[in-house]
């Protein structure tokens, strides 16, 4: 396995010698990542909704096409009063936003955009990723909890039960691609690709693998936990304001944070067809676009699950597909060694 | 028949222990589903619904009461926003029993204009049904689709009556006016559109695995249940009883049209969407044969001045720009009925909303000259989320009895367990 002994450094360790100035760079280059991708798939999810839905979505924000719709909506958000209520835990209250919104900002650590394009190539790369995307479900069940609104809780609730029914999936299809590729570490993964994509030889691990992420994301068909015909807006129910704007942004954060782990796992992430001349770092974005865009347009295509079918789909579905996966893998594994 | 898709019996029924205390939770009036209209009391244990109490009357709006205090010729106004998804249908109940006390019919055309304008209507109307319940379920482009056909229709009305909702457009003795010169080709081209589109609504829903979950086996309600509780309109057809006014009891000539009684026999959410998107077809089929008839030009209103619109009334301006309009004043007076009418009444299918209403009817208990002492009384079977309500009116005005009933339309009577969708969607 020769990949494994490419042990490749960050290109901004190749050029910059000191620790911290370093560490200060690949800081701002991931918080910017972050406050740009998402809102431009925000803005692709106006767009892509509306011209689905026979409308035009956003048009004068911005003269062209209303792109500044969502920076407007940003500085509305800032202007609005913050409100408390007054029976929440005003601790707990304030802090679940951060706590939703921060994991996946540092997930965004050890995405890489191209072999020496990432932030930090961790050995537990993977297992960090998910280990991230699931601690801001309990941001989702602090908010629930501490909103004192019992249209709050059950959103919360669903959200926890929710997490618990489709974490397991998605740490079983991503163990199988990690017994394929004999690595953890994100770059590893990718370059192990080389021949081919892991889609070709997991197809049903991928779609495992995206069917959970949009659980995980709570997005529709799986948007049980803030289902506005029954629970109002889930545990967000009484945000207002920045607040509120940051849940937001950690839905849209959540969308290109799971497009791109998906892309890495199963679609090359970085690397190119043959014969195709694109840099790496715009090939990782096409991809995460298109991955974007296809969670998008399942929320223009299908209702929202039953809580009672949205966990017997994953328990009795997904669960035992992911097992059966990874015997397939482990045993072709051995056999092909 | 019990939904296949239960949840699991509550944890008392197993161990007698794990139970703990159930949440009482107030959904509406202010709520995006309920939306001030509706409250509904729902006892949560967990995600299930053990308990569910629906308070009405949020959309009280008098017009019974108003009515006495109007002519006849003003009813319309009102009635026409008893229901603002079928305005058609009630000014056309209302005029219908007018009719009948006075002894006169309207003229052929203005007849095929109203069974038109209530095809178009129960079109709209099946749309909102579709589009709400869409958004219901999460399906939120449905929903954009839904009031997109709907607007089409919207136009139609506005183009023929001046009017989106609310057109008193149907008046005792026929309609106030004639399709304008282009309402015919926004006629014709709906009615060439119109079928795509429902195939669209099919295409994306009929067989989308997650909404025939989220909706076969739920609401289910017998043919028996719906006979016990006055239950009529898609839902009742939706049980497999083929009952339609306009074959039982035809009026306004519903009778020399072709078109089929839409029926299902699951009785669950699922054949309400197929009964009505059926029935769609079924009105497309209709409108076109009106186009047809619609051919030969006619009067669209009876030729009595006491009756008819009195636009051909002598009209003169004084020096003070004051608009006279010569027996105006006696057109206002009202015509007075000349013996004692008790009982009149005027059923004709309704059955087009949300839900599927009970038959819309319209009496006229008692009095003897004008609506003051005349009281209109309406009885309209209200059973979203399970309640049916009667309200009768005495005949001198004031309200004597107010009879609820609550009954689990959701479910069988004594079963109580509703999982969430059972205790709102229908």
């Amino acid at each position: 396995m020769t990949f494994l002994a490419q042990a490749s450094g960050s290109i901004v360790d190749q050029w910059v010698s000191s620790f911290w100035i370093a560490l200060l760079i690949k800081a701002v280059a991931v918080l910017g990542f972050f406050l740009v991708a998402p809102l431009a798939v925000g803005y692709m999810e106006h767009k892509v909704l509306a011209h689905m839905q026979s409308r035009f979505g956003p048009m004068e924000a911005g003269n062209f096409h209303g792109w500044a719709q969502l920076v407007a909506d940003g500085v509305k958000f800032v202007q609005k009063e913050d409100v408390i209520p007054e029976a929440a835990d005003p601790t707990v209250f304030s802090l679940a936003p951060a706590v939703a919104l921060i994991p996946y900002i540092v997930l965004f650590v050890t995405i890489p955009f191209s072999k020496t394009v990432f932030a930090e190539n961790l050995d537990i790369g993977v297992f960090f990723l998910l280990a991230m995307s699931s601690v801001s479900v309990i941001g989702v069940l602090m908010a629930g909890w501490s909103s004192a609104n019992k249209f709050s809780l059950i959103g919360a609730l669903r959200a926890a039960a929710q997490l618990i029914a489709y974490e397991l999936p998605l740490v079983l299809a991503t163990a199988a691609v990690v017994m394929q590729a004999g690595t953890m570490r994100l770059v590893g993964i990718t370059e192990a690709q080389g021949h081919y994509w892991f889609v070709a030889t997991q197809p049903i691990g991928f779609l495992i693998f995206m069917i959970a992420a949009l659980a995980e994301l709570t997005r529709p068909p799986f948007d049980m936990p803030v289902a506005d015909s029954e629970i109002i807006f889930g545990a967000y129910t009484e945000y207002t304001g920045l607040k509120f704007a940051f849940f937001l942004l950690s839905e849209y954060g959540g969308i290109v944070a799971l497009s791109a782990i998906a892309s890495v796992l199963y679609l090359g992430g970085y690397r190119a067809l043959p014969g195709l001349p694109i840099p790496e770092p715009l090939m990782m974005l096409g991809k995460i676009t298109v991955l974007s865009f296809i969670v998008i347009w399942l929320r223009a295509t299908y209702p929202r699950l039953r809580e009672d079918q949205l966990q017997r789909f994953s328990w009795l579905v997904l669960i035992p597909l992911t097992l059966v996966q990874i015997m397939v893998v482990a045993i072709l594994k051995v056999a092909m060694r | 028949m019990s939904a296949p898709d239960e949840m699991p019996a509550p944890a008392d029924e197993v161990s007698g222990e794990l139970r703990q205390e159930t949440m009482i939770i107030n959904m509406g009036p202010q709520h995006p589903s309920t939306h001030g209209v509706l409250r509904l009391l729902l006892e949560l244990d967990g995600e299930q619904v053990i308990a569910c109490q629906p308070i009405i009357g949020y959309l009280h709006t008098g017009i019974e009461k108003n009515t006495e205090y109007r002519t006849w010729q003003q009813g319309v106004v009102y009635v026409t926003r008893a229901d603002y998804l079928s305005p058609f249908f009630n000014e056309l109940a209302y005029c219908l029993a007018v009719e009948r006390l006075l002894g006169i019919e309207a003229p052929s055309r203005a007849q095929v204009l109203r069974v038109m304008f209530c095809e178009l209507n129960r079109i709209s109307s099946h749309l909102v049904y579709l589009a709400t319940g869409g958004l219901e379920l999460g399906a939120i482009s449905v929903m954009l689709y839904g009031f997109r056909e709907r607007e089409v229709i919207l136009d139609i009305f506005e183009a023929a009556t001046g009017l989106r909702m609310n057109h008193a457009y149907v008046r005792i003795g026929g309609v106030v006016m004639d399709l304008p010169d282009d309402g015919e080709d926004k006629i014709r081209s709906f009615l060439e559109m119109m079928p795509g589109r429902i195939g669209e609504y099919e295409a994306l829903l009929a067989a989308n695995p997650i909404w025939v979950q989220r909706n076969s086996g739920v609401g289910y309600l017998s043919a028996e249940d719906c006979l016990a509780l006055g239950v009529t309109g898609p839902i009742l057809r939706a049980a497999g009883v083929p009952a339609d006014l306009r074959k039982d009891e035809p009026y306004s000539g519903y009778e020399t049209y072709d078109f089929d009684v839409v029926t299902r026999e699951e009785a669950d959410a699922y054949a309400r969407f197929a009964v009505r998107i059926e029935e769609m077809r079924q009105s497309l089929r209709i409108v076109a044969q009106c186009l047809e008839r619609l051919r030969e030009p006619g009067p669209v209103m009876v030729e009595d001045p006491k009756v008819a619109w009195p636009a051909k009334l002598p009209l003169w301006v004084d020096r003070n720009a004051k608009l006279y309009v010569g027996g105006f004043a006696g057109w206002l007076d009202d015509f007075r009925f000349g013996g004692v009418h008790t009982g009149d009444t005027v059923t004709m299918p309704e059955g087009v909303k949300l839900t599927g209403k009970a038959a819309y009817k319209i009496h006229f208990l008692g009095g003897r000259l004008n609506p003051a002492e005349h009281s209109v009384a309406q009885t309209i079977g209200i059973e979203h989320a399970g309640r049916v309500t009667t309200i009768e009116i005495s005949p001198n005005g004031t309200m004597q009895q107010v009879e609820t009933e609550v009954a689990p339309v959701n479910a069988k009577p004594e079963d109580k367990n509703v999982v969430p969708d059972k205790a709102k969607k229908e």
